[in-house]
Formats: structure tokens, sequence, C-alpha cells
């Protein structure tokens, strides 16, 4: 792609592009802290203050189906009113209290049955020879490479009335009935915990290679127990691992659309599913504005304890 | 001696986790039968139904245009956005930038397609562009959150890489942008090519934001295996999951390769 680059070519061509440059007014280095911040600026910040905007608009039937805001010089009281109404909607509709609750409450368990199986596997990598490390961190990074959607996909095929699981378990007789397991909530944190693992693994192993084994061997010394060790030294030692592997896993479940919807039943309230819905089915958007601004309220904690972890990883490695 | 086997044996078991599924996936796109489960005998009847049915191979053709046209696009921002955070020093808006280019990677998906389609609508209403919403608006929103791990990936390689070199060129006469296409560019070129494979990846993967930004008539890949999914298992797609696995298997062994060929130069 951009290895033809690399040889050597004449000094005028790069003189030439810095006086262009030049004549625009603009120096390389303007130009290099430019070129990102506006397409950031344009495609990511004002997005969501639009989507503040129109959380504070009311519907409308039409294209598109929200009014507008305020004409040029309108009265800011008439913002006001429409401010309450999308988000004392949000109050009053016991269906999104529930959906919000639901999320956090998926999220939390995906999370903690997430970490408890990723850790073991992270202990093990970084507890195995160095050389067989990378190839066991490729393993794990692997099924990420491949497509989201398919690895969903695949757990339909697991889980089904006719799947894999009820197949083999009535072929051995241990079962008559098919078990119902697709369309449940447990299918939902199968199907969480499956898709983020490695994002749990990868930051585990990342603060458990480091750990230095000559403490885990003076508290064996001191006549510390294998789990006495474990809760007092290395459990300690890794939590900025555990921290931002759980929310790593935490805040892209509260969001998800995909695997409620593919793998959840009906009644499997998360939000995502309900702003899809409330965006496409109903085609409100001012209200799925004010259910995303929300969302956001609630991710805001989870994704400080993220910067704080990573930032204590950071320091660590320094 | 049984504290010694526990482990490697959770261990085992978490990597078959990871694997089964989709080790039976590729299994079953060969099966001859229509149930997706139950073997009945070997086929390649769902490869061949995969290439006559139209509207996922044009799909396919526009999901790998747009991959290719965001990723390219998102690995020249990204690039730009990295240098800028490791080799410009202080400016103003530097944490502002810091801040935006990790946002969309925790920002969820739905949030991310409606804010983006909101941006699309005023626009169209305000500027008459883009008009309608397809390809172009696909791009826009695939390099937005593509370019955010592109910048994770190059720049965590030029805060690696030893600046001994750049200064070197530097002394000796180069100007910056000499420095940057000599010294700097080859020797980041494989962060380049991992983050741009990374990209690719995220955009032909991605099915929630393309719905929300894509007209009609733009039904990227994901979308149309969604629709196909949503009603049940199906054989053929067992067959595209089986193509797209070894795709992609085939192109992270090609990355792992490229950058294993120059470890050292950091």
């Amino acid at each position: 792609m951009s290895t033809g680059v690399v040889q050597p070519r004449p000094g005028r061509i790069w003189g030439f592009i810095a006086n262009a440059l030049r004549r625009m007014g603009l120096s390389g280095r303007t130009a290099i802290i430019l070129a990102p911040t506006l397409w950031l600026v344009i495609f990511f910040l004002i997005p969501l203050i639009v989507v503040f905007k129109i959380a504070l608009s009311a519907f409308a039937m039409g294209r598109p189906p929200y009014l507008p805001m305020f004409e040029w010089g309108a009265d800011e009281s008439l913002t006001i009113t429409l401010h309450f109404s999308n988000f004392l909607f949000l109050v009053r509709d016991s269906l999104y209290a529930n959906a919000y609750i639901n999320s956090v409450r998926i999220a939390a368990i995906s999370t903690i049955i997430a970490l408890v199986i990723a850790y073991p596997m992270a202990w093990f990598i970084a507890r195995s020879e160095e050389k067989h490390r990378n190839l066991l961190l490729m393993l794990v990074i692997l099924p990420f490479w491949t497509s989201f959607l398919l690895r969903v996909y695949a757990w339909m095929g697991f889980l089904g009335r006719n799947g894999i699981i009820n197949n083999t378990l009535m072929g051995l007789g241990i079962i008559d009935e098919p078990l119902v397991m697709l369309q449940t909530e447990g299918a939902v944190f199968v199907g969480i915990v499956y898709t983020y693992l490695p994002f749990m693994v990868l930051p585990l192993y990342t603060a458990l290679v480091k750990l230095d084994q000559s403490l885990i061997e003076a508290s064996a010394d001191l006549g510390a127990r294998p789990f006495v060790t474990f809760l007092t030294v290395i459990l300690p030692l890794s939590l900025p691992g555990i921290i931002a592997g759980s929310m790593l896993v935490f805040i892209p479940a509260i969001g998800e659309f995909v695997i409620p919807s593919l793998l959840g039943g009906a009644d499997t309230l998360m939000i995502g599913r309900v702003l899809w819905d409330e965006f496409f089915a109903n085609r409100d958007w001012p209200v799925a504005s004010a259910v995303a601004i929300v969302m956001l309220i609630i991710l805001i904690i989870p994704i400080m304890l993220l910067s704080i972890a990573q930032n204590a990883v950071v320091e660590k490695n320094q | 001696m049984r504290r010694g086997l526990a482990l490697p044996i959770i261990a085992v078991l978490g990597f078959a986790f990871l694997y089964a599924p989709i080790i039976s996936l590729v299994v079953f796109s060969f099966n001859e039968s229509r149930l997706v489960t139950v073997w009945t005998g070997f086929s390649l009847q769902w490869y061949a139904a995969l290439f006559q049915d139209s509207q996922i191979v044009s799909a396919a053709i526009l999901s790998l245009q747009i991959a290719a046209t965001s990723a390219t696009i998102a690995t020249v921002l990204g690039t730009l956005a990295g240098l800028a955070l490791t080799r410009l020093g202080r400016f103003r808006g530097k944490t502002a930038l810091t801040g935006m280019v990790s946002a969309p990677l925790v920002m969820p998906e739905v949030i991310t397609g409606l804010s983006l389609l909101l941006l699309f609508v005023a626009m169209e209403a305000t500027f008459g562009w883009p008009s309608g919403r397809g390809f172009t608006t696909i791009v826009l929103a695939h390099t937005t959150f593509c370019m955010a791990y592109v910048t994770v990936v190059v720049r965590s390689r030029l805060i690696d890489m030893d600046r001994s070199l750049d200064e070197a060129a530097m002394d000796l006469g180069a100007t910056p942008l000499r420095v940057f296409f000599d010294i700097t560019l080859p020797i980041i070129s494989p962060a380049l090519i991992s983050g741009w494979l990374l990209a690719f990846t995220l955009s032909l993967d991605d099915l929630v934001i393309a719905s929300f930004v894509s007209g009609p008539g733009s039904s990227t890949l994901p979308m149309v295996i969604f629709s196909k999914i949503r009603l049940g298992v199906s054989p053929d797609v067992n067959a595209l999951a089986t193509i797209i696995i070894v795709v992609v298997a085939i192109g992270v062994a090609g990355a792992t390769w490229f950058g294993m060929r120059k470890p050292k130069n950091r």
C-alpha cells in the first residue's frame, strides 16, 4: 500500500508539496493536526450535539419526523416544554426503565461470567512457556477477527430446538424433549460472554504476565496457602486488568442490539433493542434520541473507570 | 498433582468454548440436508446456491467496496492523528483530540449510528449534501469509527519507535516531510498495514451503524445476512460464513507473517 514510497525520491517533490501547503496558508504541522480534528468534530462531536437537539424536539408525522426546535427567533419557553416531553415519556412508561435496568443487569452478570472464564485462561497463558504465549494469545484473538454477526449465528445452530446440543443430548438418551435454550435470557448471556471474551482475556493477561513470580513464592514461603496468596497478592495486583477487562465487556454489552434480537426472546428487553425499535419501527426520532442520551449518562461511570484502569496499566509499564 | 491439572483443563475448555461454534458452522456448511444441524452427507450445493443468489453477491461487492474505501481513508486520518498525538509536542486542543479519537471505541454502536444518521439528514436539509443515503454515508460513518482503531495501532507503534533515527535524518538536513516519507513511514508501515486490515474487517463486519446510515438499494452484506438469519438458521449462510472465515484466516496469517518479517526495527 504505502511501501511504494520507501525508495528515495528527488527531494524536490517534498519541497513542492511543502510549498503547495504553505501557499494555502497551512504549515505541515497545522495540516496534520487539523485533518483528523476537523473530521472528528464534523462526524463525531456535531452528531452528538444533533442527538441532544433532536431529543429536545417534538415528534411530528413527516420527513424528517420531528419539529424544528427553534425557528429563528422562537421563544425559549417552547424549547423547555419540548425538553420535558421526550424525557418525561421515558420516565412515565415503565418499558424504558425496565429496559435500562435489564440492560445493566444482563451486562453485569455477563461480565462476571466472562471474568470467571477468562481469569484462568489468562493465568494459564501468562504462566505458560514464553515461546507458546504468542500462539495462545493469537488463538484467543483469532475468533474476534471473524464476523461478529456470524459468531452469534453459530450459537443459533448450537442452542436451537433442533440444535446441536439438543440433538446430542437426545441422541444419547439424556433427555426426551428438546430443551428450550434459544430465545431465553441464558442464551443472551452465552452470546455476550462468547463474543466479548477476548476483550476480557487480553487486559487480564497484560496484568498477570507482568506479575513478579517471586512475590508468589515469598507468600508461599511465609506459609500462605495458595488460595490466601491468590486473594492477598495476585488478585490486588491484577486489579487494573480486572477493571479494564470488565469495562471492555460491560460497556458494549449495555448497548448491544444483535445478541438480544437473535438469541434473546421477545421479552428480553435491552436498551439497544428498544432504541432500534423506537427508531425503525415507531419512527420516533426524538424519543430514540432521548433513549440514546440516557444510555450515554449511564455509561459515564463505566467509561471513567475504564480510563482510570488503563492509565494505571500505562503508568505501571513506564 | 490435581492442582497442576486443573488449570490446563479449564484453559482447554475455554478454548473449546471459543472454537466449537465456529467449527460446527464450517462443518455443517458442507451438509446435504436443509437442516443445519443434522448431518446427512457431504455436498457443495449451498456454495452453489450462494453464488446464484444475486442479492448476496451484490451486497458482498458493495461491502467490499465500502470496507476498502473507508479503511484507506481511516488509515490516512488515523496515521495523521497518531502523528499529531506523539510527534508534535503540545498544541491547543490536544486533550480534545485525544478524547475525540478514543471516544468512538467505547460509544455504543446504536448511538453512533443514530447520531450520524441525524447528522446526515440535517446536512441534507441544510446543504443539500449528501443527497440520500447509501455508499457515501456508510463510508463516512465507517471511516469515523475505524480511524479510532487505526490511531490506537499507529500511535503505539510511534511511541515504540526509536526517535534517534528521525533526529539523525533531521541532523543530516532532511526536511520534516522527507523524514516522514523516507524514515518514519517505512518503519511504521507494518502498523499501517495491520491498522488497515483491522479497519477493513471492522467495516466489513458492521451491521448496526450501516443499518442506520444506509438507504434503499444499498444493503451491505451483514444487513442481508441479518435479515436472513432473523427467521432462523439457513445453510447458505453457513457456506458464506465458511468463506469469510477462510478469507479472514488467510488475511490474519498474512498480517502476522508480515508483522514478524521485520520485528527488529523498532
